[in-house]
């Protein structure tokens, strides 16, 4: 398997754009990241790319031309776009194409996203009592976390501050307005202890990455920045995730830990050696949680580190850098490219006001979704 | 509540105290709930201890979109509601509404016991309440 490069990045800003789809709005992001690497649709080899709500991905080559290339389309929830991108990745490293798209966009309805029990291989009754919504199983894994390893709600109220902060300098961010503490605190309770601001929503966007091979990178002259690896992973055994209408009494292990353990293995460096990372937020526990399981600190270490922030751009780890989901919104399949696309930036010293000083030199992200899958990818410049 | 018919069939048994069913897998794994279609091969029906502590909680304060089939016409009369997860010692960690019981009384631990409650016009349901002392 030879190294694979990502010499391209594209984005359409994030929010609510009422005169785009979801597919012209992935489309959009093709041509920028096309423009970014210097390249014409025509010189790509394959692509993967999906949405979860505005139909396939292949259809694009409506809008980009009919060059024959196979396009493949890939849903698998919140990891479609961590899923494209691995697909792209052994399309490039296994030496069948030089060149690879993985592209991810959606246009979701307003309000919480609803689930079809049967779709999920659950009961109708679980659905119509109520007990089917994902931002009830944060709530209720964090509740449990925070008293489990100490915890504060202030914490929580911190993680949405510092995101709103970051989106508030963040050009493709959807939220541009800082709030302050008390705000997100006082704010309307959706699920407790998550408050309103706590909370991100299901939101539009789109993103697109280009994969070249080490061979094609510098024949190019393009500036790339290169995967170091990347793990997908479902969920072993008696783990506790969205959408289970019970849990077993063994206490098992989590998607996210066995990503993060096979992709830091893989790429032969540690959670000490990440200089910058983008872990899934879809509410403030999740950055919390997450900044364990991926390894980057012990269970409760958070209070602290949240209290002396060294999660902020210019701490020991920026976490969500550019305002993660908290401020951008959440198009599921687009999600988790834009932490990559933040990651490529970022180590381009291209991020602008939010660039992370002192030269990063190892990004990386993390996405989770239903129903127990988590898929991390490493970056290194 | 004569006229009230369960949410689900065979989703806890027809006695004077009630206990939800679950499945015994042959590893001897509990499972909530019962399998159904192939997946029911093998799996005895288990009928779970009434009483347990609770694992987890939290409150539902937006009415979600359907299938929910909760009482009320929309968003305007909505009762926001409690949902948590219950710890059956040495069976299965089960999701399900709290009833008689305010967000402030909760505590992670505490003894809670099943109880079949009216959930809308037409049906029941389960849910768990904190357990009152004898």
């Amino acid at each position: 398997m030879s190294d694979v490069y990502i010499i391209g990045a594209g984005i359409h800003p994030f929010g609510r754009t009422d005169h785009r789809s979801g597919r012209e709005q992935g489309v959009y992001a093709v041509r920028q990241a096309l423009a970014d690497a210097g390249l014409g649709w025509d010189q790509i080899g394959c692509a993967y790319g999906g949405s979860a709500a505005s139909g396939a991905a292949d259809i694009m080559v409506n809008e980009l031309g009919l060059t024959g290339l196979p396009f493949i389309n890939v849903a698998n929830g919140c990891a479609t776009g961590g899923s494209a991108l691995a697909s792209a990745q052994y399309a490039v490293a296994s030496g069948a194409f030089d060149l690879a798209l993985a592209t991810g966009f959606d246009k979701h309805d307003r309000g919480a996203f609803n689930a079809d029990p049967r779709s999920y291989g659950l009961p109708d009754w679980y659905g119509q009592t109520g007990m089917m919504l994902t931002t009830q199983f944060f709530a209720l894994k964090i509740q449990r976390y925070m008293q489990l390893h100490g915890i504060s709600r202030v914490t929580l109220g911190r993680v949405a501050e510092k995101a709103f902060r970051n989106g508030a300098r963040t050009d493709h961010a959807w939220r541009r307005s800082e709030v302050d503490l008390e705000t997100i605190l006082a704010a309307p309770m959706i699920n407790d202890p998550l408050t309103k601001y706590m909370f991100c929503s299901p939101a539009e966007g789109g993103v697109a990455l280009i994969l070249a091979s080490g061979k094609k990178m510098r024949e190019l002259g393009a500036d790339g920045v290169r995967i170091a690896q990347i793990a997908v992973r479902t969920r072993p055994p008696d783990s506790f995730e969205v959408f289970q209408p019970a849990i077993s009494v063994t206490e098992g292990g989590k998607p996210t830990v066995l990503a993060a353990k096979a992709a830091f293995e893989g790429a032969g460096i540690g959670p000490e050696d990440v200089d910058i990372a983008q872990l899934q937020d879809t509410e403030s526990g999740a950055e919390i949680m997450h900044m364990a399981e991926n390894g980057f600190c012990r269970d409760g270490d958070q209070e602290a580190w949240l209290a002396e922030g060294r999660t902020e751009i210019g701490g020991k780890l920026p976490v969500n850098t550019d305002g993660g989901c908290l401020a951008c919104g959440e198009p599921i399949g687009a999600s988790g490219l834009r932490q990559v696309y933040e990651n490529v930036q970022q180590l381009r010293g291209r991020a602008g006001v939010r660039q992370v000083p002192g030269t990063p030199r190892i990004a990386y992200s993390h996405v989770y979704g239903a129903p127990g899958l988590a898929a991390v990818a490493i970056l290194e410049r | 509540m004569t006229a009230l018919a369960p949410i689900a069939r065979g989703l806890w048994t027809d006695e004077a105290e009630p206990r939800l069913i679950g499945g015994r897998l042959a590893s001897g794994v509990i499972v909530f709930p019962m399998p159904e279609g192939d997946a029911a091969a093998g799996v005895e029906p288990w009928p779970l201890q009434r009483k347990g502590s609770l694992w987890s909680f939290t409150s539902q304060d937006f009415r979600p979109k359907p299938p929910y089939a909760g009482p009320g016409e929309g968003p305007h009369d909505f009762q926001p509601y409690l949902v948590g997860y219950v710890e059956l010692p040495g069976e299965v960690i089960v999701e399900s509404l709290i009833v008689e019981a305010a967000l402030a009384d909760l505590r992670i631990g505490m003894a809670m016991e099943l109880v079949i409650v009216r959930f809308n016009a037409q049906h029941t349901t389960f849910a768990f309440r904190p357990e009152t002392p004898a």
